[in-house]
């Protein structure tokens, strides 16, 4: 993943991770990071920081965690957030030539944020709705049966919608 | 009259909110008068958006692909004149519809009420005898009797592993600690399946219900749902649920008002496929790397911070109510002689009907794929089921007699698995697939079993060279080599299922393989450095093809044939896809 540079929050507020309604429950490291990732959306260092001074959390079992699972990311994204399906039933309807599709309109690869922050482009395993494959997420709204040319019509969309709000 | 809107993450995507939302503007204006209600998923992913017309007689009457457009028709036809819409008609309970043929051939036991109440009600689900089998086993007060009963109807886990759910229960019962964990594994992650969520988004208090049962069997008062956080919908559904189950007294510190406690947590995963697997998930829920660890001890023993604990799929537990109020006789009476009850499927890939469909054991993979599914899409050429995910194996079209049993399927070399059924047709390529697969299973290794972290790489690499045509004599011997040392050196079910799609590939399109390594041909024609495009004398002279090529390798004048360059070609397919008048020939 390309590194797009350094956080672009406004301010960092500081949270108290020990009065998360988690805080004390065995096994809160995960929840905690979701939290943060929620919130910040992606894992800062000053978070991970944060839970390491405020709950004790050793550094190297917060990074640890951190980059096993595919749910956590410590780079920023965009403001759309496209996740390509790639499970078996869109794999075998035409998803690599929806990724390219996208990849190709966008001008940047899988993995990577456009320079104007509009868009970050994301593989994942399955969102489970196979039947209606190849299917994308843009944020929450899943769009289905795609092809070249409706994956381009989709992402027309957000795009005047961004041009509408800086107008 | 009520009208039901479906609204499964599937009915979703096709439009469905948008449907509600445009009914729900035509009630509050008050132009037509109705009752509206939400549902979950009836498992006709294919027809959505679904809208069900209750009359107040009690006949029910199905629409499929009912977007937000088709609102105006349906009210002033179906809702003012009471006529039925006989073009977008689905089902009717009457008989009528073109879809019967979908339900006559299935037993809804874990989906029964899928579709037809509202997930976010409990008192749909109490009308709908919920709540009812826990209360009855409270009062008997007799764990081992349900143990028992559970042993009896002969269910097995609906993981993937098949493990009888009564034994697992009893082992649990009978371990000795003082606290003990009873976990519902709902991170359903083999790509194309999709029975779980729908579960949990449809009928997520029967779930909760089932563990609740096992609590009680086992003697847990604490329990988990690890539930993957790429289901959003189910996740806000489960959410409700329990709320309403501890504000109602199904859960908490005096379940049914018994003295009985039993807490229920969510606990959403983070997005690692190995933590399907029950030691991963365990550590997961921890708070660590969800890594495996060798068993014995097994939970049942030493589970969730070391205490005795049952981990059991989300179909499991659905079954359980049922099995409870019906007895053990009547789910033993459904299926084969060693694989008992009902299996739900997730029909996905080139299939007519893909989504949802509970069949009893013992039916076979040509009457799902033809009976109940409706056959391949285009009527083109059924090629091979895929059966049980990454860890599972494919099914060619010549052993589509093998029936739905654990032990039938294991015999083919792939697995019954969680019930994922992708179907493939002759455009599907067998290495192309199973290369997929590798992929999948490659990226999702947690890297603690050398073999698994290294091997899988190897294979993986073998396998994308043949699809680039540049495979070697020897390839096809290697990959079942490095297969068989993957099987046996890995801890965990990752590891050890993780060739099982390479192996059956191999067994079963052995030629396929071998036309890519000897000839460099892709029989069925994806593979993309392996093909070759070819300009026939059909060619009208349009230019469209010439202005697609990036390379420029197609040249020609207007209204006479085009010349395509070998040398330039880089076989990107553009050409193809541009010609109207199919003139450009791919083998």
């Amino acid at each position: 993943m390309t590194d797009t540079g350094e956080p672009h929050m406004s301010e960092h507020r500081k949270f108290d991770f020990k009065k998360q309604h988690f805080a004390g429950e065995e096994g809160r490291l995960i929840p905690l990071l979701q939290r943060a990732q929620e919130t910040d959306g992606y894992i800062t260092r000053e978070r991970i920081a944060e839970i390491h001074a405020q709950c004790g959390i050793p550094l190297a079992q917060i990074y640890g965690v951190a980059t096993f699972y595919a749910q956590f990311r410590l780079h920023p994204v965009g403001k759309n957030l496209i996740r390509v399906c790639h499970g078996t039933a869109c794999h075998v309807s035409g998803a690599n030539d929806i990724t390219k599709a996208i990849e190709d309109t966008l001008g940047v690869c899988n993995g990577e944020t456009t320079p104007d922050r509009l868009f970050t482009i994301e593989t994942v395993s399955c969102l489970g709705c196979c039947s209606l494959a190849p299917v994308i997420m843009v944020n929450h709204t899943t769009h289905g049966n795609l092809t070249e040319k409706e994956v381009k019509k989709v992402l027309k969309q957000y795009q005047k919608a961004a041009i509408g709000e800086v107008q | 009259m009520k009208i039901l809107v479906g609204l499964g993450t599937c009915g979703i995507a096709a439009g469905a909110e948008k449907t509600y939302q445009a009914l729900e503007n035509v009630r509050e204006a008050g132009t037509a008068t109705f009752e509206l209600e939400k549902t979950g998923c009836i498992g006709m992913c294919y027809r959505e958006p679904l809208v069900e017309i209750r009359s107040d007689d009690g006949s029910r009457v199905q629409y499929g692909n009912v977007s937000a457009d088709k609102v105006e028709r349906l009210l002033s036809e179906h809702v003012a004149q009471g006529k039925t819409i006989e073009d977008w008609l689905v089902w009717a309970d009457d008989g009528r519809g073109t879809e019967r043929a979908y339900f006559s051939h299935q037993t809804r036991i874990v989906l029964r009420n899928c579709g037809k109440i509202n997930p976010e009600s409990l008192e749909d689900y109490l009308a709908a005898d919920g709540y009812k089998a826990l209360r009855q086993v409270l009062q008997q007060n007799d764990p081992d009797a349900l143990i028992a009963a559970i042993v009896d109807s002969g269910l097995r886990g609906r993981g993937g592993a098949g493990f009888l759910t009564g034994m697992k229960w009893r082992f649990t019962r009978l371990a000795e600690g003082d606290r003990k964990f009873i976990i519902c594994n709902a991170d359903e992650g083999d790509p194309g399946a999709f029975m779980d969520r729908s579960v949990l988004e449809s009928d997520p208090h029967s779930v909760l219900e089932g563990m609740a049962i096992g609590a009680f069997a086992i003697g847990a008062h604490d329990g988990y749902i690890y539930v993957r956080a790429e289901y959003p919908k189910a996740i806000e559904r489960l959410n409700i649920a329990i709320a309403q189950a501890e504000a109602a007294g199904f859960l908490g510190d005096d379940v049914c008002g018994t003295g009985f406690c039993f807490h229920v947590k969510l606990k959403e995963g983070a997005g690692a496929f190995v933590c399907g697997e029950e030691t991963a998930l365990m550590a997961s829920i921890e708070g660590r790397r969800g890594m495996p660890r060798m068993r014995p001890p097994f939970p049942a023993t030493k589970g969730l911070w070391e205490c005795p604990t049952s981990i059991n799929n989300v179909e499991t537990f659905a079954n359980v109510p049922w099995i409870v109020l019906n007895g053990a006789k009547s789910f033993a009476a459904i299926g084969t002689a060693n694989s008992k009850g009902t299996k739900v499927f997730a029909m996905a890939g080139k299939i007519k009907r893909g989504g949802l469909v509970e069949v009893p054991m013992g039916i076979s993979i040509h009457d799902i794929v033809f009976d109940v599914c409706g056959g391949i899409k285009q009527d083109k050429k059924f090629k091979t089921v895929q059966m049980g995910g990454p860890s599972g194996g494919f099914i060619p079209a010549e052993l589509q007699d093998t029936v739905i049993d654990y032990e039938s399927i294991n015999k083919t070399g792939a697995i019954m698995g969680s019930g994922g059924l992708v179907v493939m047709d002759e455009t599907t390529c067998m290495v192309d697939v199973t290369r997929f697969f590798l992929e999948f299973t490659q990226r999702e290794s947690c890297g603690k079993c050398t073999f698994c972290r290294v091997g899988t790489k190897r294979m993986l690499e073998v396998l994308t060279r043949i699809c680039n045509g540049e495979g070697r004599e020897g390839d096809v011997d290697l990959l079942e080599h490095l297969a068989q040392l993957v099987k046996n050196t890995s801890l965990c079910g990752l590891g050890q299922t993780a060739p099982n799609p390479v192996l059956t590939a191999i067994k079963y399109f052995r030629s396929e393989f071998e036309a890519h390594i000897a000839n460099k041909r892709c029989p069925a024609h994806q593979c993309k450095p392996l093909l070759t495009y070819t300009i026939l004398d059909s060619c009208v002279g349009c230019l469209l093809c010439a202005k697609v090529c990036p390379t420029k390798a197609i040249t020609g004048e207007l209204k006479k044939v085009h010349v395509l360059d070998q040398s330039k070609c880089t076989h990107c397919g553009e050409c193809h896809k541009a010609c109207r008048v199919d003139a450009i020939a791919v083998y």
